[in-house]
């Protein structure tokens, strides 16, 4: 019964389909006709690769003036001294200056620590776990549907609001903490260790850059589970099947069979999420604040600022001649970093991925 | 297991009524194996024949161990290996389209069954080079599958299968994804395989022609059901029943209703043969190649009522007869220059079958 009924959807689907198609191409023969009666007729005789670059203009137009023209303006005001971004006023051009002070900010340094940390810490992380989870997730029947809907509800959610219940979870400094008992400090308690300061005053670096770690591993294993279910699901059963015969045990398979088997995935994913780490910032707002620093008792304060965050520090006053100068600058050297990283994992890549 | 030499003794397998029932998510049950009772015996190429759906590639999924039979046992030689694992029972599998490891090159796919078992590592080489030599693929070592033809990954899948030198080969329609020349020539190789390492080997397929050349017994599958077991000569020539004479033969038997009236098979009136059967209404098989041209046979027609199709050597002659359509093939010899064409049927072969049970009238 259930399945006549699904039969019947199906058919009715694809005549729908059929319809839509057919409705396309009336719309297509009518844009045609109409452009003909406007004189643009001619459009449809021009050779194939002029008529794809007329139908490409809209977005390469967009493109350029949103992206590929800051990409250029950026390096262009590196080289600017004490750029004045009102005035447009300069004092001249130069080579290294603007390269040079940045490298010689003790700011810069810690965001590049920062960013590290975060990039190379997270990334293996959680592409170890999400691969896991989509390994248990593909060997699930019952309440697999449910698993991949709790999995992925991260990744289709605002990363500021999920960041600021993180904060909220974690929330407490020294003198607070043992009174208003944080979500964090409960479960820290539950488990026999003390409470922990672990995002206000008080606290240490690593209690900081742990929690804003927690929150970038969970946050990116959404869209990784997704990725890597599909390829393991979409791997033929016989080479599971043949492993079994060949007495291969579960882990073996995995990864002798599995991991190869998605390694194009797995690359993919490597190259996004290590850009996208280095690109971190939004969590670290919702999770430290807009300052990005901490203000703790002795030391003055803990700087959680990350390369972007670096950059993003110099826009808050942008009046300041020569601080555009510097924010492109910093946004070169990180292009700089992100590239060498991905030309490295490229020539990785070549030898270990499986196509 | 444990032998170094190529040759085989061989293990016999026995199937007691082996059952298989699968049940999809909405509860509804599909009997697949519907209680197979057979004995394969120890190094024969033995084929499971049938129609799609009739459950010969469960049947070798069982044996194999990666499907749970609903009921029924499998021996392996006088061990119940009903719930033994895949690993376990001593099998190599060959799989439809193969199931090479693409990301592993020829040597390492061979080599990979080896790497499970507690084994010197020049010794598994060894092994891996000795498969690849009777398998004929010594040269193709350190290419990865996509780089082989379909035959080579054919042979890399045999030798995979063997290199651990199993009991059992099991097949499953390891020829359906070659083109038609090197269909025939990896027929030959497998019964090649076959003959030299002695292995009991179990192939399925559904192509009749492939089985009956290749195999030393076949088992006619219908309905997840045995339909009869026996030399494919044997099975050619004494069909149990309509379903086996229909699936055997190319172009297939001619069927149709007679009568048998006084130890005589009849149609309209036309007697076709004399039979030892009761009287009554039975089903009736001709084989195409059962009838001739005769001084005074049973039909006959002028050249331009029938159809003609000279094949070389045979003729196929095509005419209607009781509503249905009979080919016949004769020599070419014989028609030549003929202005009336009188056709009859060779003696004892017409098969009849009970119109009732569908077997075999005796």
């Amino acid at each position: 019964m259930m399945q006549k009924r699904q039969t019947r959807f199906r058919v009715k689907l694809a005549s729908a389909r059929w319809q839509v198609r057919n409705f396309m191409q009336v719309i297509g023969e009518g844009i045609k006709k109409g452009l003909s009666k406007i004189g643009l007729g001619f459009l449809f005789k021009l050779p194939p690769f002029t008529r794809a670059m007329i139908y490409l203009s809209p977005a390469l137009i967009v493109l350029g003036i949103f992206t590929f023209y800051p990409i250029f303006n950026s390096f262009f005001i590196s080289f600017l001294s004490q750029y004045n971004i009102y005035t447009g006023e300069i004092a001249g051009y130069t080579l290294f200056d603007n390269y040079l002070q940045v490298l010689s900010h003790r700011d810069f340094y810690q965001a590049v620590i920062n960013t590290a940390v975060i990039a190379f810490i997270s990334v293996p992380i959680t592409i170890v776990l999400s691969l896991a989870i989509s390994v248990a997730l593909a060997a699930i029947k019952p309440l697999k549907g449910l698993f991949q809907t709790v999995y992925f509800l991260p990744y289709v959610t605002n990363s500021i609001a999920l960041g600021l219940v993180f904060a909220y979870m974690f929330s407490g400094n020294i003198h607070t903490m043992h009174t208003q008992v944080s979500l964090a400090n409960a479960i820290m308690k539950w488990l026999g260790f003390g409470p922990i300061p672990w995002l206000g005053i008080g606290t240490i670096y690593w209690y900081a850059m742990s929690v804003i770690l927690l929150y970038t591993i969970w946050n990116g294993l959404a869209f990784k589970i997704i990725v890597f279910l599909t390829g393991i699901q979409s791997i033929d059963k016989q080479y599971y099947q043949a492993a079994q015969i060949d007495g291969a045990s579960k882990y073996k398979t995995f990864r002798r069979v599995t991991v190869p088997l998605i390694s194009p995935m797995i690359f993919y994913i490597l190259i996004t999420s290590l850009i996208g780490a280095f690109k971190t910032y939004s969590s670290v707002v919702a999770i430290v604040g807009v300052t990005g620093r901490i203000t703790s008792g002795s030391t003055g304060f803990i700087d959680m600022r990350t390369i972007v965050f670096y950059v993003y520090s110099f826009l808050e006053n942008p009046g300041q001649p020569g601080n555009m100068s510097l924010a492109a600058a910093a946004s070169i050297i990180l292009f700089v970093i992100i590239l060498f990283f991905t030309v490295i994992q490229l020539q990785v890549g070549k030898r270990r991925v499986h196509y | 297991m444990n032998e170094t030499n190529t040759k085989n003794a061989g293990l016999s397998i026995r199937l007691e009524n082996l059952t298989k029932i699968f049940t999809d998510k909405r509860g509804n049950e599909t009997l697949a194996v519907d209680s197979l009772s057979v004995v394969i015996p120890p190094g024969q190429l033995v084929s499971l024949l049938g129609p799609s759906g009739c459950g010969k590639s469960t049947t070798l999924y069982m044996i194999a161990g990666l499907l749970r039979p609903t009921a029924g046992k499998i021996y392996f030689g006088d061990n119940d290996v009903t719930r033994v694992s895949p690993d376990k029972r001593g099998i190599g599998l060959v799989f439809q389209n193969y199931a090479l490891y693409p990301h592993m090159t020829v040597r390492q796919n061979i080599l990979f069954p080896l790497e499970n078992m507690k084994i010197h590592r020049d010794e598994a080489l060894r092994l891996v080079n000795e498969m690849a030599e009777l398998v004929g693929i010594s040269d193709q070592l350190d290419k990865k599958p996509a780089e082989l033809s379909g035959g080579q990954q054919q042979r890399v899948a045999i030798a995979r299968a063997l290199v651990k030198k199993p009991d059992v080969l099991l097949l499953d329609e390891p020829l359906s994804n070659l083109d038609a020349r090197l269909r025939l020539q990896m027929r030959e190789e497998i019964k090649r395989i076959q003959r030299e390492t002695g292995i009991t080997t179990i192939f399925v397929t559904h192509d009749q022609e492939e089985a009956m050349s290749i195999s030393d017994l076949m088992i006619v599958l219908d309905l997840g059901r045995e339909q009869q077991m026996d030399t494919p000569q044997e099975i050619y020539n004494s069909p149990k029943n309509l379903f086996v004479a229909r699936f055997l033969g190319s172009p297939p038997v001619n069927t149709t209703t007679a009568e048998v009236i006084n130890k005589e098979i009849r149609i309209n009136g036309l007697v076709l043969d004399k039979t030892n059967v009761k009287d009554g209404k039975y089903n009736i098989g001709i084989r195409p190649e059962d009838f001739r041209i005769v001084e005074n046979g049973v039909f006959n027609f002028k050249p331009e009522e029938v159809e003609i199709e000279v094949i070389g050597r045979d003729t196929m002659i095509r005419f209607d007869f009781g509503g249905s359509q009979v080919r016949a093939i004769v020599d070419s010899d014989s028609i030549k220059g003929k202005e009336k064409l009188s056709i009859g049927v060779k003696k004892g072969k017409v098969l009849l079958f009970d119109t009732e049970t569908g077997r075999v009238a005796v």
